[in-house]
């Protein structure tokens, strides 16, 4: 039961620490871009305005999201130590050092350089104050890196040795440059990249749409991040899918069961097609199905007729390797997660290319069904990304460390009414979150160009007509 | 004057004492700097008059609360991979009270950045809450934990945590909690003498001068009781006298200090009765790094439960490249935010177009210093 229960618990908080960090990575990369354009075009008011504008105006989205990753962060830090502690005392030695160097070399600079950003405008000069921006940028990357390897770690153990009853590191360069790894970090970089491009996209397309109504032509903040986020979002979509399909091809090398349970294929298949829905019994005698012949052999072997390993076969081979017992994962979480992805990402790179063509067109402020569309793609990023957070995880059990430890070996021996408190807690406080943080969210996203928040920080290029242009001392 | 009760075993690892130390230092910094943002946090209701004032005293903290919280996910971070056993069991076995510090850290940490964001009283009083209580709980429970892990809780064999809740709730360590709570509390309101003017300067003083003999009391009562612990029931721990004496000491001359407005002299006190109680319960525990009220041969040790010579020496180079320059950027960071926040006058204005309780909301101006 407290396994069940602490299962559900990294599940939840992990998820939901999920949906803020591919914005944090995306908006202080695009914000950098930004605030870079501005400076550039100091000397040109009208590019200058207009992209000081949209640096105000992506920054309070930013912020805000900011402060939801960060706390939900904490807890990732101790959640091994509280429910895992079997797993932390297995693993330490290779995963605790990612994290340890995370806090150290990428935490550090985030949240200093994140300060002098918002606190420090008007007390270090605008090169420096440019530079703070892009050193949160990369902080955030590396971040997101370390943390990769920690969990890439866990899908393929490399640079380690079993020592008694433990796992212990023996190449710290093997670990950290882990083909999962860079495979995974490309991927999820650029999903969250996206993400972000998807948001910018969906809430300038509401203010022009509005804009649109009223007869006001687009305000030019909106304009240009509806194309940035085109462009951006354009390049990060295909290398999304491109890193993606690599994925898939070291996992039906290092982990076939998960590939085969994503699809569901029960026996070993050369030519193997790839299935796109199905509805009915996953097990072989579907209601109804559609699939694409060959596609998986080309997908997960880069050949037409390659031949896709299927569950039962991975299970005799396992049960001959590791012991008997049950190897699947479950296969209707992992055929419908990966699905639901994958389908998101489809979507999205028809939304993008259709786009495309609309800013060739130069139509993309004035055509309303995509504007429209494209509000509501918003939902799709964030889908696609709890998905297949799902897929990777759900997909690799019955293992926490691949073909090493399994998860039931890895769970504290706390009491279960400790952790039914402590899921009911964190449930609680994270959905509160949730509706405070969307609330939030909504309201600055509908924030017009030119409206300030006394929240902005000092001699932003905001209104210069009114008393608001007064520098707020206070940021806080 | 350093008294060595037992000779240590000569069965650890220079890398291993050196992580035990490495762990030392990041609490201590970590608390060094939290500490005062904690008290901040807690003496937001008593030093504020209104909502402006209530800004002032959060924006001292604003632009470096989040740069000092990493030191506890450093310090988390390198014991997990320094010591993963110490990391299991300390934090498997407190499980409730670290459940309550990440909530207490939770609602605090988004409160700072939330609380502005709307203007209506309701919402600024209850975010308010989160700071004061997200302040004092953690303040509270970091000193019950770090007692108790001095004390001994019931540590059985394979290092695994035999207690509950209720073991951690014991009068030495609900002492420790009081003195952490009240210790940070000053260093809070030394900060504030330090980083504000006028009203609020002399309100943070005078909060100062009342905590100061409090805190001084809480800190000799505790680190007497940890002395004489450390004599009798464990035989083992290293007991420089010098270095709880200097952080009473410290602590004892702030009130005097803050009369002779000396607040940079009150601020360094109170640092170093924060690093001398940090430091005198980690120089009790060692070489042990948990102890086990059950029997002595059931401590966690540098020993037991350290990682792999591998690791530890990979995770010393890093740390040695690292950690100097993380201290050069966040000290200039502190540099450049050195100036004292004033109050600025209120200024009526509609700036909200999307809130309706317009009313109340104030803006400060520029005030040329």
């Amino acid at each position: 039961m407290t396994l069940l229960l602490s299962r559900w618990q990294f599940g939840i908080t992990t998820v939901f620490h999920f949906i803020f960090v591919p914005l944090t990575i995306g908006l202080a990369l695009m914000l950098a871009i930004m605030q870079t354009t501005a400076y550039r075009n100091r000397h040109n008011p009208a590019k200058f305005e207009t992209w000081s504008k949209m640096t105000v105006f992506w920054r309070r989205l930013f912020l805000i999201n900011f402060a939801i990753g960060v706390v939900t962060g904490i807890v990732q830090e101790f959640q091994f130590g509280m429910n895992w502690a079997a797993y932390s005392r297995y693993v330490g030695s290779v995963f605790g050092a990612p994290l340890a160097v995370e806090a150290l070399l990428a935490f550090f600079l985030e949240s200093t350089f994140l300060g002098i950003w918002i606190f420090g405008k008007d007390k270090v000069s605008a090169r420096i104050h440019l530079a703070s921006i892009w050193i949160v940028s990369v902080a955030t990357l590396l971040s997101a890196y370390f943390i990769l390897s920690a969990n890439a770690w866990m899908q393929h153990p490399v640079g380690y040795k079993v020592q008694g009853n433990r796992a212990v590191m023996t190449n710290f360069w093997a670990v950290m440059t882990n083909s999962t790894l860079i495979s995974s970090f490309l991927h999820v970089v650029s999903a969250a990249i996206i993400t972000t491009a998807m948001l910018v996209l969906g809430v300038s397309a509401w203010h022009l749409l509005k804009q649109r109504k009223s007869g006001v032509a687009p305000h030019p903040v909106f304009a240009t991040s509806a194309q940035l986020a085109m462009i951006i979002g354009s390049v990060a979509i295909v290398a999304t899918m491109f890193f993606g399909d690599n994925q898939a091809r070291l996992m039906e090398k290092q982990q076939p069961m998960k590939m085969a349970a994503a699809e569901a294929i029960y026996n070993t298949q050369n030519g193997a097609s790839f299935s796109l829905l199905t509805i009915g019994d996953l097990s072989g005698n579907p209601v109804f199905q559609i699939r694409l012949p060959h596609m998986l052999s080309v997908l997960a072997d880069n050949t037409w007729n390659g031949s896709v390993q299927g569950i039962n076969q991975i299970q005799a081979k396992e049960t001959a390797k590791y012991g008997p017992g049950n190897y699947k994962p479950i296969l209707w979480v992992t055929y419908w997660t990966f699905r639901i992805m994958v389908g998101c990402g489809i979507v999205m790179f028809c939304l993008m290319a259709v786009g495309l063509w609309l800013m060739r067109k130069r139509r993309l402020e004035r055509t309303t069904w995509f504007l429209r569309l494209s509000v509501f793609a918003i939902v799709l990023p964030f889908l696609a990304n709890t998905t297949g957070w799902i897929f990777t995880e759900m997909g690799r059990q019955p293992w926490v460390v691949f073909g090493l430890l399994k998860t039931s070996q890895a769970v504290s021996t706390v009491g279960t009414g400790y952790v039914v408190a402590t899921l009911v807690g964190f449930t609680a406080i994270y959905s509160l979150l949730a509706a405070v943080d969307f609330g939030l969210m909504a309201k600055f996203a509908r924030f017009g160009a030119d409206d300030v928040d006394e929240h902005d920080a000092p001699n932003d290029p905001v209104d210069p007509d009114s008393d608001t242009t007064r520098v707020p001392a206070l940021i806080y | 004057m350093y008294t060595v009760i037992a000779s240590a075993s000569p069965s650890y690892t220079g890398l291993e004492i050196f992580w035990f130390l490495v762990i030392a230092v990041l609490w201590s910094m970590y608390f060094l700097l939290e500490g005062f943002d904690f008290g901040i946090g807690m003496l937001l209701p008593f030093l504020s008059k209104d909502d402006l004032d209530r800004r002032v005293l959060i924006n001292t903290i604003g632009p470096v609360w989040d740069g000092n919280e990493v030191w506890l996910l450093t310090a988390g971070g390198a014991t997990f991979a320094a010591f993963p056993n110490w990391y299991a069991t300390l934090f498997s076995g407190f499980y409730l009270p670290l459940f309550l510090i990440l909530a207490a850290l939770i609602f605090r940490g988004v409160a700072f950045e939330f609380r502005a964001k709307r203007a209506f009283p309701a919402w600024r009083s209850a975010w308010d809450k989160a700071i004061f209580w997200g302040s004092v709980i953690p303040s509270l429970l970091w000193g019950v934990a770090f007692a108790n892990i001095l004390r001994g809780v019931p540590i059985g064999p394979n290092e695994s945590y035999l207690g509950s809740f209720f073991n951690l709730l014991n009068p030495y360590a609900l002492l420790g909690g009081v003195t952490t709570l009240l210790l940070f509390a000053l260093h809070g309101a030394v900060f504030a003498s330090l980083k504000t003017t006028d009203a609020m300067q002399e309100r943070a003083r005078k909060a100062a001068k009342g905590l100061a003999p409090a805190a001084a009391a809480a800190l000799l009562g505790f680190l007497t009781w940890t002395y004489l612990n450390a004599h009798h029931a464990h035989n083992t721990g290293i007991v420089p006298p010098l270095v709880p004496v200097l952080a009473i000491a410290a602590v004892a001359l702030v009130g005097w200090l803050l009369r002779e407005k000396l607040e940079g002299w009150a601020f360094l006190a109170t640092a170093m009765g924060v690093v001398g109680l940090v430091a005198t319960i980690f120089l009790n525990l060692y070489p042990r790094v948990m102890v086990s009220s059950i029997s002595k041969t059931y401590d966690l040790t540098i020993g037991n439960a350290s990682s792999a010579p591998y690791t530890l020496k990979v995770m010393t180079i890093v740390a040695l490249i690292f950690t100097p320059l993380v201290l050069v950027y966040q000290g200039w960071s502190y540099w450049v935010f050195r100036a004292r926040v004033k109050r600025p006058p209120q200024i009526h204005r509609a700036s909200d177009p999307s809130e309706t309780e317009q009313s109340s909301l104030t803006v400060s101006a520029v005030e040329p210093d």
